[in-house]
């Protein structure tokens, strides 16, 4: 049976200026088979990618698609090779509808005239069949990005495509959008597709692949069949030592009598938040759950300024701040680590350390310019402690991989050392071991009376972390809990429970 | 600093070029005389004509780092220089109000271009665009339509006098230039500046202030072209509505990617805008030497900054490589019918 694989990548070498990029890696795919290609922050399985499918030119090494020797030469181009490509950052064209985006590069044409309607209407069929009900003449910016994420994927679709390569599609995605995405990939599967699917969840990789390729610092670890390779083992493949799960056990606090830090009352902005009313304290970890579009994103910029209040009046430290902006919010202690990394965190063109110090400076004031020694000393510090891999501060941010741009990004906010730090998916693209470090210093940084408000889609972190939670659906808060009710099961229940306006 | 990432190479190249080709073609392009304490050549003339494109790109640089553009710079020539006119003819004003009324005017100009854009969000072209059409028409209505001449011996302190043998005009703009870029990189502006320009809602979402940031912008433009109209105007001793300032907006926006600032916005090198301006100025001086008719300049400057643009693009490489190894280029699939059929595949299910 296993005739010529579907794709051979062969000692692969890439190197950028300061760094190997990648050395002597091989990789194969066959048909009808969903391969997972695992690494950490910064091993290089997106720049694997992008050599395969010509954002990148590789300096050593042969490609062959079936059999065939390939030199693709732009993303178009590997494209009407049979190579689809999702890629990590979502790159949609924000202004344009999504039918359009949907279509680029394939727009239906009538007598050579774009033909808007049947355009229209294949974007429909293509989103209603991956279960997603929007409006397609929508500018994409108009949604949430886990929406983008299922448009980019919608984009890339292609049933006779060869190759389907999926760089973390599912990082703001929900259980049951994964749940949808999977179902889909196994159709393709199931055609004679081979898929390489790059994820940091364990959970969907065993879910879902039959091989495993683990690179560790652009060298190849090895290819091994997902079933014979148990999770510790995988782990310690990629980390390249022995993982001892850490647990974090959780811990019951009793936050009730701590004083009030911040204090919102009967908040909503029109069309984003209905009236809510929250109450943050001083060192707690207050988590947002609920699914997708349930409006926690929404809530958090109400607090932080970035919307302005329809209704409702804040409180910081028991002193009212009406109509509060970002800058105002940020003197008074607050941070917000946005989900979208690329178009609401990262300045493409400025260095780590540019990037690194901005909140900080801005909070400052444009007269007041942190010192070189200053800067230097701060970046220094959490390069380090949070083990950003990057040849050096001065680094461009948009060279770095997805996981350690996000890591500059939350070390951005800790440098204005807040009392409040919203965190809108924090671990969003960062490795297992960089996530339990995340859960550790949320940990850490609520014993040093710092208040967390904590959003992810992953459930399980939120309950992990969280002293208190409430819980959202249908753009508002249906119920609160705390302490030892923080349970996954419960989330659940409370959001079956309360029917769908 | 690394050479080979320093944007302001290319514009040295450049400007290497010309002289080199002067040096080589255009015979005593190098001789400078000292006449009466002064010095004389092409090379000061150079100098002396930049002055004006200098100040006038300094301003231009910050306002395309922070993504926008100034296309009134020339209209605001015209304006302060009719202004100073006027104030010279009808009074007897003492000489710093002559230099500090039409800044002052002019920098109000400045902020009506940061109000429209900053804070009602107009496209800076088209906002820009307004005074650039309307501004040369207030210049003229001011001098009555017609070159109004005067003679104004401390006024003109600013465009023809020297200073230790040099034009007094290329030490101001360079001063103005300096002090400028000291300005902004000792505040934060700067960062603020290519903070806006790289991603402005991320810089919105660290509290940076992008409407007052680009406001601040286009009034040190205005205040750049303000000073640039005053020495033109004082150095042929007229206020010429119509012609002084003509196309500068051009030459200001060339000298800028000349520099090596990205006209999308972001980093930004007044550094390199100065020797820009330089490259502008020298081209346009050794164009005239050569007795080349003058229409002939402008497409040396468009040839020029397509050069410049594309040796300083990233992708140069790789257009090269795709170039001399040219592959049959794969036609678009009829991918209509694919999605199509996928679509309907899919649906099948
Ligand atoms: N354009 C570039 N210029 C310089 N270095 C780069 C560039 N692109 C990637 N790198 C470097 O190559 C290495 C591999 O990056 P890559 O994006 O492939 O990592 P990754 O495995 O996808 O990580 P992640 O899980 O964080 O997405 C990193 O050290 C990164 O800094
Ligand atoms: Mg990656």
């Amino acid at each position: 049976m296993c005739a010529t694989p579907l794709l051979i990548m062969k000692n692969i070498s890439k190197s950028f200026p300061g760094v190997k990029a990648l050395e002597g890696v091989d990789f194969t795919l066959q048909s009808g088979e969903i391969h997972c290609l695992m690494g950490e922050n910064g091993a290089g399985k997106s720049t694997l990618i992008k050599l395969l499918t010509g954002v990148y030119r590789i300096s050593e090494g042969e490609m062959l698609l079936s059999g065939k020797p390939i030199h693709p030469r732009s993303p178009l181009d590997a494209q009407n090779m049979s190579i689809s490509t999702v890629y990590q950052e979502v790159n949609l064209l924000p202004n344009q509808s999504v039918a359009e985006n949907i279509c680029i590069g394939r727009v239906p044409r009538k007598f050579g005239l774009l033909d808007r309607k049947s355009m229209i209407r294949k974007a429909k069929e293509i989103l209603e069949w991956m279960n997603i009900d929007i409006d397609v003449t929508q500018p994409v910016s108009n949604y949430s990005l886990a929406i983008q994420q299922m448009v980019s994927i919608a984009r890339a679709l292609d049933i006779k495509s060869k190759i389907l390569i999926l760089d973390e599609p599912t990082s703001s995605l929900d259980t049951e959008e994964v749940e949808q995405l999977f179902k889909l990939m196994r159709k393709l599967k199931d055609e004679g597709m081979g898929i390489i699917f790059i994820t940091h969840f364990l959970d969907q990789v065993y879910e879902i692949s039959e091989k495993i390729t683990v690179l560790r610092n652009g060298k190849l670890v090895g290819e091994y069949t997902t079933e014979n390779l148990p999770r510790l083992k995988l782990i310690s493949k990629m980390i390249g030592k022995e993982f001892t799960s850490e647990h974090v056990k959780k811990e019951f606090r009793n936050t009730d009598s701590n004083p009030v830090l911040i204090n919102m009352e009967k908040g909503s902005v029109a069309n984003k938040i209905e009236e809510y009313d929250i109450k943050i304290r001083k060192g707690e970890v207050y988590g947002l759950a609920g699914l997708l579009g349930s409006g926690r994103t929404e809530l958090a910029r109400s607090l932080f300024g970035l919307d302005r209040l329809t209704t409702g009046e804040l409180w910081i430290n028991d002193e009212p701040h009406k109509g509060i902006r970002p800058i105002e919010a940020i003197r008074n202690g607050m941070g917000f680590c946005p989900e979208d990394r690329k178009e609401e965190a990262i300045i493409p063109d400025l260095s780590i350390s540019e990037n690194l110090v901005l909140a900080l400076q801005s909070r400052k004031g444009v007269f007041n310019k942190i010192k070189e020694s200053e800067i230097k000393e701060i970046v220094n510090h959490y390069i380090d402690a949070l083990s950003i891999k990057a040849t050096g501060p001065e680094q461009k941010i948009s060279t770095l991989s997805g996981g350690n741009q996000q890591k500059v990004i939350l070390a951005r906010w800790l440098a204005v050392n807040p009392s409040l730090l919203i965190l809108d998916e924090p671990t969003r693209g960062i490795d297992i071991g960089a996530k339990s470090e995340v859960m550790q210093m949320i940990k850490v940084l609520s014993k040093k009376e710092i208040s967390i408000l904590f959003i992810s889609s992953e459930l399980e972190e939120v309950t992990a972390v969280s002293d208190r939670i409430a819980i959202l659906k249908d753009r508002r808060i249906i119920g609160e809990q705390k302490g030892n009710s923080v349970t996954e099961r419960n989330i659940l229940n409370k959001i079956a429970e309360v029917p769908t306006l | 600093m690394n050479i080979k990432q320093s944007k302001e190479i290319w514009a040295f190249l450049a400007l290497s070029l010309i002289l080199l080709f002067n040096l080589i073609f255009t015979q005593g392009f190098f001789s400078i005389e000292i006449r009466d304490g002064r010095f004389y050549g092409s090379l000061i003339d150079i100098l002396n004509r930049a002055a004006p494109i200098i100040l006038t790109a300094t301003g231009m640089t910050l306002v395309i780092a922070t993504g926008g553009i100034d296309l009134s710079v020339g209209s605001l020539m015209a304006i302060s220089g009719a202004i100073a006119a006027v104030m010279i003819s009808n009074g007897d004003f003492p000489t710093i109000f002559l230099f500090v009324v039409p800044i002052i005017l002019t920098a109000l100009l400045g902020v009506w271009n940061g109000l429209l854009i900053g804070f009602r969000g107009i496209q800076p072209f088209i906002a820009t665009l307004i005074l650039m059409v309307s501004g040369r028409g207030i210049a003229q209505l001011l001098t009555g339509g017609q070159i109004l001449i005067f003679e104004h011996q401390g006024f003109e302190l600013l465009g023809r006098s020297y200073f230790l043998g040099f034009p007094v005009a290329v030490s101001v703009a360079l001063l103005m230039a300096l002090a400028i870029n000291l300005f902004v990189r000792k505040t934060a502006i700067g960062l603020f500046i290519e903070s806006i320009g790289g991603n402005s809602t991320a810089s919105r979402y660290v509290g940076i202030n992008d409407k007052m940031i680009k406001v601040s912008a286009y009034v040190v433009t205005a205040i750049c072209a303000a000073i640039a109209g005053l020495i033109m105007t004082g150095n042929i001793r007229g206020a010429d509505s119509s012609h002084i300032g003509l196309g500068m907006e051009l030459d200001a926006i060339l000298s800028v990617a000349i520099g090596g600032t990205v006209l999308e916005g972001g980093r930004f090198h007044i550094g390199g805008t100065i020797l820009g301006a330089l490259v502008i100025q020298s081209l346009t001086t050794t164009i005239l030497t050569l007795g080349v008719p003058v229409e002939i300049t402008q497409i040396m400057k468009a040839l020029v900054v397509v050069l410049v643009s594309f040796l300083q693009s990233e992708n140069v490489k790789e257009i090269f490589s795709q170039y001399f190894n040219p592959r049959k280029k794969a036609l678009l699939t009829p991918i209509e019918k694919q999605i199509d059929d996928s679509t309907k595949e899919v649906l099948n299910v």
